[in-house]
């Protein structure tokens, strides 16, 4: 498999961080960088991954699952929405917000829009909670989201590209 | 720009560069007594540095309050394999976002604290693992890292001291048990985030089965203070025992949330009224999370205490990572119980019993509850069902979802029971075919 330029340079650099004989060390960032530049894990990458840190496709797939911010086989959207319920933002109308985004999707919980651009998640705490409600758009932290600002940024989702 | 504005009553140690322009380059930390530290330990022997360390009464940041120089005094010095510095930047414990500030505003006072513990223990290599969520940090602290290594703060024999070091970003992939110290070190090394059995604790036989030091990144960031300040001085920042200063998340039902730097045994109610602004709306305290949501929490008549591990020990909670949770008299405490034995179910690894179906089924029952469906024994099952957790697992993750769930049921008893008088359901055989189980 053929990764491009730049990704190439990317692994190269993540495996260099770790002794050789321990370059299954690189194995969670690999994964998550080539989602994050392909847009999705192919099974075509896990086989690539598993070759360049010396183990098997299955090991890869087996810590592959663990994760959940790597999904696999299915992709999640270009925009991936996530916003934070756990407590700090409940008590700050992390739920509220959540109801929301659903319903103006049209998404549930870990659903993808049919053209594969959008997707919702409700996650766990994701370290904003002294600025609560918090969500991620992708890897974009939004702080203090009210309802008016959550319809903005979702009515902007598809504009973003 | 600074994500709260900061308070009148805080102390600046840690915090000093929050809001200084450029404050993550070499230059400004360099000119604000950046390294002074670094180059006053590679003058002292390991042992004096460790002393120092334990002098300071630091106590690890992360959760357990573990005294950070004896921890660094397990490491085997005559030990013939390489050591390791970690940082656990996997900040996941609900109510915690501190850790992301260090980083974002001061990425070299935290290589500097861990070139010290690299002096203190012998260790020439660090690994920093950020949760994933945290990607724009690796984008800091990797700039952070080439840009001292290119002024000869890291690499080989360190501005002339013959001390070589060099430190290295990984990034998670979400999995709050990877911020356990041993799934931490088994997710360094490309597995799942599964713990390990201790003993051998990390300090003897850590990543790569070699000696390693792990602690928070606040922990890391307070070095270097305590090494510029000396221990004693910096100990005397805070009560006995709980020295220095630490940073609280405030968040929740409060005027004015945000993190603020206080000196250890700062009153809690003080904490919430004269940083926090008061609860909001002019409403009245109702209960407050004091250190993330493993912590028990406490009713506010138990709030007019210091916050210092001891202080909180004896409260019969915790102090835990910093995390301060304000809750106000309308919060639904059967709610509250809910959404957080959600989170330990989600996030169990599954790897023993107790914890595994011990959280999965204390949030059947909690969610049987919470929807007017629960049974008059309920909230004495969930109860005990969290009390057998206790201790019966292989890491804390079982006991921190016990641990609120025991005394918001003990607490909060009430609110169970008025939930569980309204119930219409008497029949069990017919509850389970109607509830409602939220995914
Ligand atoms: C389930 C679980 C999650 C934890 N998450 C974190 C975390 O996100 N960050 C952290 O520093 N410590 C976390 N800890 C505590 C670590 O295991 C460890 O005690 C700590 O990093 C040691 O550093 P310290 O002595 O500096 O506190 C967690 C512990 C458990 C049991
Ligand atoms: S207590 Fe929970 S998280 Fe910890 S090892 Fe057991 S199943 Fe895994
Ligand atoms: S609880 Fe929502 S960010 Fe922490």
């Amino acid at each position: 498999m053929n990764f491009s330029p730049e990704l190439e340079a990317k692994f190269a650099e993540i495996i260099g961080k770790y002794p050789p004989e321990h370059k299954r060390s690189a194995l969670v960032p690999l994964l998550l960088f080539t989602q994050d530049e392909l847009g999705q894990i192919t099974a075509e990458a896990v086989q690539e991954v598993a070759k360049r840190v010396g183990v098997f496709p299955m090991q890869v797939e087996e810590v592959l699952t663990y994760y959940s911010m790597l999904h696999f086989p299915k992709p999640m959207g270009k925009k991936h929405v996530q916003i934070c319920t756990n407590i700090s933002c409940q008590l700050t109308g992390g739920e509220e917000l959540y109801e929301r985004a659903s319903r103006k999707l049209g998404l549930g919980h870990k659903q993808v829009s049919a053209d594969g651009e959008v997707s919702l998640e409700e996650v766990e705490c994701i370290g904003a909670c002294s600025w609560a409600p918090a969500i991620q758009i992708n890897y974009d932290f939004h702080h203090n989201v009210t309802p008016e600002k959550l319809d903005e940024l979702l009515d902007g989702l598809r504009k973003l590209n | 720009m600074l994500y709260n504005d900061p308070s009148p009553l805080e102390t600046k140690v840690l915090t000093r560069l929050f809001g200084v322009p450029n404050s993550t380059s070499v230059e400004t930390y360099v000119a604000h007594e950046g390294f002074v530290a670094f180059r006053k330990a590679a003058a002292m022997t390991p042992e004096a540095i460790i002393d120092e360390v334990k002098k300071s009464n630091l106590r690890g940041r992360g959760g357990a309050g573990f005294p950070t120089g004896m921890k660094w005094s397990f490491v085997p010095r005559n030990n013939p394999k390489p050591k390791y510095i970690v940082v656990n930047a996997d900040e996941s414990e609900p109510g915690t976002c501190k850790d992301r500030l260090l980083i974002e505003y001061d990425p070299m006072q935290l290589i500097e604290g861990m070139m010290i513990a690299g002096l203190a223990v012998g260790a020439k290599r660090g690994y920093i693992y950020l949760r994933g969520e945290y990607r724009y940090l690796v984008d800091i602290l990797d700039k952070a890292i080439a840009e001292a290594r290119a002024a000869g703060w890291l690499g080989t024999s360190i501005q002339g001291t013959g001390f070589d070091f060099d430190c290295y970003t990984h990034s998670g992939a979400g999995a709050y048990e990877c911020g356990e110290e041993s799934a931490l070190l088994e997710s360094l090394e490309g597995k799942r985030g599964v713990p390990r059995i201790r003993p051998p604790f990390p300090a003897v036989a850590g990543l790569y089965r070699c000696p390693t030091v792990l602690n928070n990144v606040e922990t890391y960031c307070s070095v270097p203070s305590i090494l510029r300040m000396g221990g004693e001085a910096w100990a005397n920042l805070g009560t006995p025992r709980n020295g220095g200063t630490r940073l609280f998340c405030l968040s929740g039902h409060v005027n004015k949330p945000g993190v603020y730097e206080l000196p250890m045994g700062f009153n809690l109610l003080r904490m919430i009224e004269e940083v926090g602004g008061g609860v909001r709306g002019g409403k009245k305290l109702k209960a407050v999370i004091p250190g993330g949501s493993s912590c028990p929490v406490l009713t506010a008549a138990e709030c007019d205490l210091p916050m210092d591990f001891d202080s909180l020990k004896n409260a019969k909670s915790m102090l835990g990572s910093g995390g301060v949770v304000v809750m106000d008299e309308t919060t639904d405490m059967v709610k509250v119980a809910l959404r957080i034995m959600k989170f330990y179910q989600h996030e169990s690894c599954g790897w023993c019993i107790p914890c595994r179906e011990g959280t999965t089924w204390l949030k059947n029952i909690l969610t049987r509850v919470y929807n007017g469906m629960g049974q008059k024994e309920d909230p004495a099952l969930v109860h005990e069902l969290a009390s057998n957790m206790l201790g019966r697992t292989f890491c804390p993750l079982g006991d921190a979802a016990a641990m609120p769930t025991i005394s918001i049921v003990e607490k909060f008893r009430d609110e169970f029971e008025a939930y569980v008088r309204r119930s219409p359901v008497t029949d069990l055989a017919d509850i389970d075919t109607k509830i409602p189980v939220r995914a």
